[in-house]
């Protein structure tokens, strides 16, 4: 009973949020918050094995995102639809259901293949020095996408709706959505598996103490391999959803403050915590749509009580002024995150009897 | 067959010569001492040894293979493990953890089989979990076993880096200063936990000490060094006897 209860209680979460978008319940607008939280927890819980359960400071995991949004959209426009750069599909389009998971994990091992960027150098270098080449990797892997003409340039890549427009053909049913429970659920399961057997705790023994690591039989270099490839992977397959969800994607959508804004949920979150990942994605992603409407209400306030010109308004870039600031206020009161390095579990021990995720 | 030979081991780091023409030789179930003042090499012994540095020259068979330039992990899966001189265990990680993680170098399965939990995953973190049981077991620190070491007393963190550098089955148990920072009760349970082992898993044990209690009590054959060279070698009793020692350790008489 205990081993079923946490998969049966996403599949009814996934199963009721699919029907009742189905049955337009909800509108389009809370779908796609929805799917945005979803990538949302896969980018976090992923950087997660990096900055939390390894303990290095990496700071680049869009670029990696990045990797995987655009080969997965290269691949589905190229097989199956017909654009001017590409041509016509190669495959029929109704054969696109059946193969955006092959794409999406396709876009998930190149992003873990160019993981190996950060992944190589993190054998001899820690610290402030890795940080700077994971920002490196960064600014490599957008700069890579804004020059190349062939996939849009900085123009950006359009074209994915049609992916999903040609799934909508096949049965009319939400499939982004059904997509996005799928991914994100297999994420959270693997890192959780992995982070909790022998072999994923070697990472958190690097952590700890890498020199007693390396004595100790762990291979250290092949960890921090397995560590970063998983990560960047995982964030590919984040990025072949944001792109197939939004239907657009430019180059700059990942720079450095998408990554900013994964640093905030893994530290918002709790380092090496799991379910602190997974809250602080849910929150993080709320608290930006809650601003979308938040900041005019507060232009319409500052207009209404005549405080300021006519001329001034408070515009989205606010946005950007308040991420920061949470994140200077977590680091003053609570240093280790809603969770610290511990899982929800551990705060409610009760909770125990009723599930057992693994 | 013997177990470890050391042949003409030097170091040099820069100019600095850290040890010069090593040798040593194992056979196998014995507890040697390697003994010396402050900077003599020691510690750079064991550093070559368990493939921290690559020697500048000089060749180390460990079971007729060489082992010189392999990577620290390789060599402690062959069966060399060591201890450190300042504590380092995963203090943030249950001790059953500690002792798991030890056993990297014998998982019987891979990522694949860890993600979708298979038979092979399941039976193999068992055999694992086994493994360090018996050995907690062993060493009376199963009442330890969910504590994370960090919030234990100084005298059982020592036996527990002991516990968990036997965790990899070695035939050779490196201990750099196991007496470093214990009081004198702590000091008499350390020797007999060592004169234990040494009897009950059978290994070899070669150590680095600077209380002479331990190493006149414990070891059977002792080496001193001084700045990388070796001075002198034989029982417990040679060595205090020895006036290359004595000048060693408390100066010339000439001022």
């Amino acid at each position: 009973m205990k081993k079923f209860s946490v998969p049966a209680l996403l599949a009814i979460i996934a199963a009721g949020t699919v029907i009742a978008a189905h049955f337009e319940l909800i509108d389009l607008y809370v779908q796609t918050v929805i799917m945005f939280i979803g990538v949302n927890i896969i980018l976090s819980s992923s950087f997660n094995i990096i900055n939390g359960y390894m303990g290095e400071f990496a700071c680049g995991h869009a670029g990696f995102m990045a990797v995987g949004a655009y080969v997965t959209s290269v691949l589905n426009i190229m097989f199956f639809t017909s654009s001017k750069s590409f041509g016509d599909p190669i495959l029929s389009p109704e054969l696109a259901l059946w193969f955006f998971p092959v794409t999406m994990i396709l876009g998930g091992i190149a992003a873990a293949f160019t993981g190996l960027l950060v992944a190589i150098p993190s054998f001899k270098t820690r610290d402030d020095y890795l940080a700077i080449i994971t920002l490196a990797a960064n600014f490599i892997l957008v700069s890579l996408f804004i020059n190349m003409d062939s996939v849009g340039g900085s123009r950006g890549l359009m074209g994915m709706k049609q992916i999903v427009f040609a799934m909508e053909d096949v049965a009319f049913i939400p499939w982004m959505l059904i997509w996005t429970f799928l991914f994100t659920f297999s994420t959270v399961f693997i890192i959780r598996r992995f982070v909790s057997s022998t072999y994923g705790k070697g990472i958190i023994a690097i952590h700890q103490d890498e020199i007693a690591a390396e004595i100790m039989s762990v291979n250290t270099n092949k960890m921090k391999l397995v560590a970063f490839m998983l990560s960047s992977g995982l964030a590919g397959i984040a990025g072949g959803l944001f792109a197939h969800i939004l239907g657009y994607i430019n180059p700059n959508s990942f720079n450095i403050l998408k990554s900013t804004e994964c640093l905030v949920m893994v530290y918002l979150g709790g380092m090496g915590s799991l379910s602190g990942s997974v809250i602080a994605a849910i929150i993080f992603t709320l608290l930006i749509e809650g601003l979308r409407f938040i900041i005019p209400a507060m232009d319409t306030l500052i207009h209404f009580i005549p405080l300021v010109p006519d001329t001034f308004h408070l515009s989205q870039v606010l946005k950007w002024v308040i991420i920061p600031l949470i994140l200077v206020i977590l680091m003053q009161f609570r240093p280790e995150g809603i969770m610290g390095n511990r899982e929800l579990s551990d705060f409610f021990p009760k909770l125990k009897r009723y599930y057992e995720f693994k | 067959m013997s177990l470890l030979k050391i042949n003409g081991l030097t170091q040099q780091f820069g100019g600095l010569t850290a040890v010069s023409d090593f040798s040593t030789e194992f056979q196998g179930n014995e507890l040697m001492g390697l003994i010396g003042p402050n900077g003599a090499g020691k510690t750079t012994v064991f550093n070559i040894v368990s493939g921290f540095y690559k020697p500048t020259q000089g060749k180390i068979l460990f079971e007729e293979k060489p082992i010189n330039g392999l990577k620290p992990h390789r060599v402690t899966a062959m069966g060399i493990a060591r201890t450190f001189q300042n504590i380092r265990l995963w203090h943030d990680m249950s001790l059953l953890d500690n002792i798991l993680i030890s056993q990297h170098y014998n998982l019987g399965y891979n990522l694949f089989d860890l993600f979708v939990r298979n038979r092979r995953y399941i039976e193999n973190e068992k055999r694992m979990r086994n493994i360090a049981m018996q050995l907690l077991e062993q060493l009376d620190l199963v009442q330890f076993m969910d504590e994370k070491p960090k919030n234990l007393p100084y005298g059982i963190q020592r036996k527990i880096e002991i516990a968990r550098a036997l965790s990899v089955k070695p035939s050779l148990l490196l201990l750099d200063e196991p007496a470093a920072g214990l009081n004198s009760s702590d000091v008499q349970e350390l020797i007999k936990l060592i004169g234990w082992i040494h009897k009950e898993f059978k290994i070899s044990i070669w150590m680095i000490e600077h209380q002479m209690a331990v190493v006149m009590s414990l070891c059977s054959w002792i080496q001193v060094i001084d700045f990388g060279k070796t001075i002198a070698q034989g029982t417990p009793e040679q060595i205090q006897n020895n006036p290359a020692v004595i000048k060693a350790y408390l100066g010339d008489d000439q001022i």
